[in-house]
């Protein structure tokens, strides 16, 4: 059988949502910041709530989120995006709210807003990428940073005198009241990122059910930041993050 | 008959933005304006008009709870004071890039740092020259009674959505604890979330596949796209000072000298106007209602017919830069102000008035 | 019966990871030798014949830039 035989509508079997626009996205090869982005818009669109999702981006390389995801969307202050969902959904709660965040921004700048958004139980989704490096400044030394990793400040590796122990945020709101789900998923192979969108669908569907926060962190790669080629950032991923950050579910219920 | 109700500014701030069609509060507790979200929380609002009232985990969490309310094209509001506004600066920032509208009011206490819980006017600058970052302006009310504290909820939110613009209601511990007769205006429902959608089509009311995908951001990394950007905030604050500067005088008509003074100062110096009126001399007060955009032409219009002008304030000289670029050299602008927290009686201000022109 | 499958790539989307590659069970993928206008190595299948269809590197693929296509023969 030939390849043009193959290549017709009838026989698609994936191909980009149209909640993605077309945009070329401004991330590094093999970011995992894409891959999330187009598990949130597969689900938007499996649920049919383009018109009901409202997106909270943060500052940090997902600055641009709505550049590529063709909903509405709020872009706020470092940190602060669990405040504005806090708002959005309280005064329109019938919407789904989710926050887009990195490291720096919720678990450093934002802990205040994004404990206190778990513990009172807002009724939105977070998405929290741990690439444990601030990716945009240009490769600084993040809270969720590893023991003697090496970033732009923490150059002779992160030590536990100078700048204390990896902050594990995830632990700790799964401990909140307030919060329904929490996990910990990757996308580093078609098996994580088909987990990690089933994750995600069970955090929006919890938002209709109105069960309260849903958090999914999601441990990524930043191999720009790490100064790895993308495929062996993701192997080192594997092999330093897991031990570190363990993917599963924190909490379900 | 329209009901006249005995309460304190701080309560009128919380029962007017009930009755004006408030979507959403949202505050932290400080002294001295804490009554305002204890007023809300007794009057539970989201049973009868459906407002949402919240108290936040800190004022920089109320401030972005608004900016995420206000993208929704909500009334929000919040209220704080000093210390509390010092935690805002970075929010406001962001509303004021974004083009959000919202209703601040800062009951303004004695600074810097924790200073004290009695009145003061030291914000001045903070409320009227930007106080976050960049080049931004915010509509700054200042009420000098309780009826006004009422009132300009619903002017600053009126103010607010005319230019997609924070206003900030800048009152004082004075304004916010004393007790007064408020008369209640008709009640002004909310919106419907279909009324929202069509009358703010920039608001994030979801993505309807009739209409591209709204995005509330004020980050622009384009040189050119950020200039213009900046340059509409210049044209909307050039606009606030050619439509909506307001003030008040007394017995400026024939006067050779004039106080200018807000808030609850304007209301001590008008018994010193009567006093040196008493002893025949020609004072006046101009009592600035927006502190911005200020009543620089009305100053300017006065000036030919003056020989002095004082700024009076509970601040080390704030107001008096705007006055004297109104007055541009041409008569001698004084300055009387006590700090602390003292509130000065009329007639230590007339004392000081005296004790200027007689130098 | 047995499942045959194509991939179409947006070349000028893609930014040469080589993510895809990694994640192909039967080796499908590689890297052309020419450069997209943004001067990436573009994924391309390498073997044809060899596809399943499966869209492992499509779920992967930050860009979003493969379609993928199946047929039963």
């Amino acid at each position: 059988m030939d390849v043009k035989d193959i290549i017709k509508p009838e026989n698609k079997v994936y191909s980009k949502t149209s909640v993605l626009t077309d945009n070329v996205m401004h991330y590094c090869p093999g970011c995992s910041h894409g891959t999330v982005h187009k598990l949130i818009a597969e689900v938007i669109d499996e649920m049919g709530i383009q018109d009901k999702t409202i997106g909270i981006s943060p500052v940090g390389c997902s600055v641009f989120a709505y550049n590529y995801l063709d909903i509405d969307w709020q872009q706020a202050a470092h940190g602060r995006a669990p405040a504005l969902a806090t708002a959005t959904a309280r005064l329109f709660p019938d919407k789904y709210v989710f926050t887009y965040q990195g490291d720096g921004d919720l678990a450093s700048i934002g802990t205040a807003e994004i404990m206190h958004a778990c513990n009172r139980g807002e009724n939105i989704v977070v998405i929290f990428i741990n690439n444990a490096i601030y990716g945009m400044t240009g490769g600084q030394m993040a809270p969720t940073t590893l023991m003697g990793m090496k970033t732009a400040t923490s150059p002779y590796g992160r030590c536990e005198e100078l700048h204390g122990k990896p902050l594990k945020i995830t632990e700790l709101i799964s401990q909140l009241e307030g919060t329904c789900y929490v996990t910990r998923q990757s996308v580093q192979s078609a098996a994580a990122a088909r987990k990690t969108k089933r994750a995600i669908r069970k955090a929006f569907e919890n938002c209709s059910q109105k069960k309260g926060t849903s958090f999914v962190e999601v441990v990524s790669a930043c191999n720009s930041g790490w100064k790895l080629s993308p495929v062996k950032a993701n192997e080192w991923m594997v092999e330093n993050m897991f031990p570190n950050y363990p993917l599963g579910d924190l909490k379900d219920r | 008959m329209a009901e006249h109700i005995l309460m304190k500014g701080n309560e009128a701030i919380a029962i007017s933005a009930i009755r004006n069609g408030c979507d959403g509060y949202f505050g932290y507790p400080i002294t001295p304006q804490s009554e305002i979200m204890e007023t809300l929380m007794v009057e539970k609002p989201w049973e009868t008009t459906g407002m949402v009232v919240l108290q936040a985990e800190s004022e920089t969490s109320s401030i972005n709870m608004l900016y995420g309310g206000a993208s929704c094209g909500k009334k929000v509001m919040t209220s704080s004071s000093s210390p509390g506004l010092s935690l805002m600066c970075e929010g406001l920032s962001y509303l004021a890039g974004a083009e959000l509208p919202c209703v601040v009011v800062n009951v303004v206490r004695g600074g810097p740092g924790l200073g004290t819980i009695q009145p003061g006017q030291g914000d001045y600058f903070q409320a009227c020259k930007g106080g976050g970052h960049g080049d931004y302006k915010m509509i700054v009310l200042a009420p000098s009674s309780a009826q006004e504290m009422y009132d300009f909820v619903d002017l600053g939110f009126d103010l607010a959505f005319k230019y997609l613009s924070p206003a900030l209601i800048l009152a004082d511990g004075v304004v916010g604890q004393m007790m007064e007769k408020v008369e209640l205006r008709p009640m002004k429902d909310r919106m419907s979330n279909e009324e929202i959608a069509q009358k703010y089509p920039w608001a994030t009311t979801g993505k309807t596949p009739d209409r591209k995908q709204n995005v509330i951001t004020s980050l622009a990394l384009d040189a050119a796209v950020h200039e213009r950007l900046n340059d509409k905030l210049q044209a909307k604050y050039k606009q606030m000072e050619e439509e909506d500067v307001r003030f008040e005088t007394y017995m400026c008509e024939d006067a050779e000298h004039v106080i200018v003074a807000y808030g609850c100062m304007a209301r001590i110096c008008e018994s010193t106007i009567d006093q040196a009126r008493a002893e025949g001399i020609k004072l006046g007060l101009l009592r600035p209602i927006t502190l911005f955009p200020f009543p620089t032409k009305e100053i300017q219009r006065l000036t030919p017919q003056l020989k002095t002008i004082m700024s009076v304030e509970l601040s080390a000289g704030q107001m008096i830069e705007d006055i004297r670029l109104a007055v541009n050299g041409q008569i001698p602008v004084n300055f009387f102000g006590r700090l602390g927290g003292i509130v000065p009686s009329p007639e230590e201000v007339y004392e000081a008035f005296k004790k200027e022109i007689n130098k | 019966m047995a499942l045959r499958g194509a991939i179409v790539v947006d070349t000028e989307k893609c930014k040469g990871c080589s993510v895809c590659l990694v994640n192909c069970p039967t080796n499908t993928i590689a890297l052309a030798k020419e450069v997209n206008s943004k001067g990436y190595n573009y994924a391309y299948m390498a073997n044809p014949e060899s596809c399943t269809g499966c869209s492992n590197c499509a779920t992967v693929c930050p860009d979003t830039c493969i379609t993928v296509y199946r047929v039963k023969v």
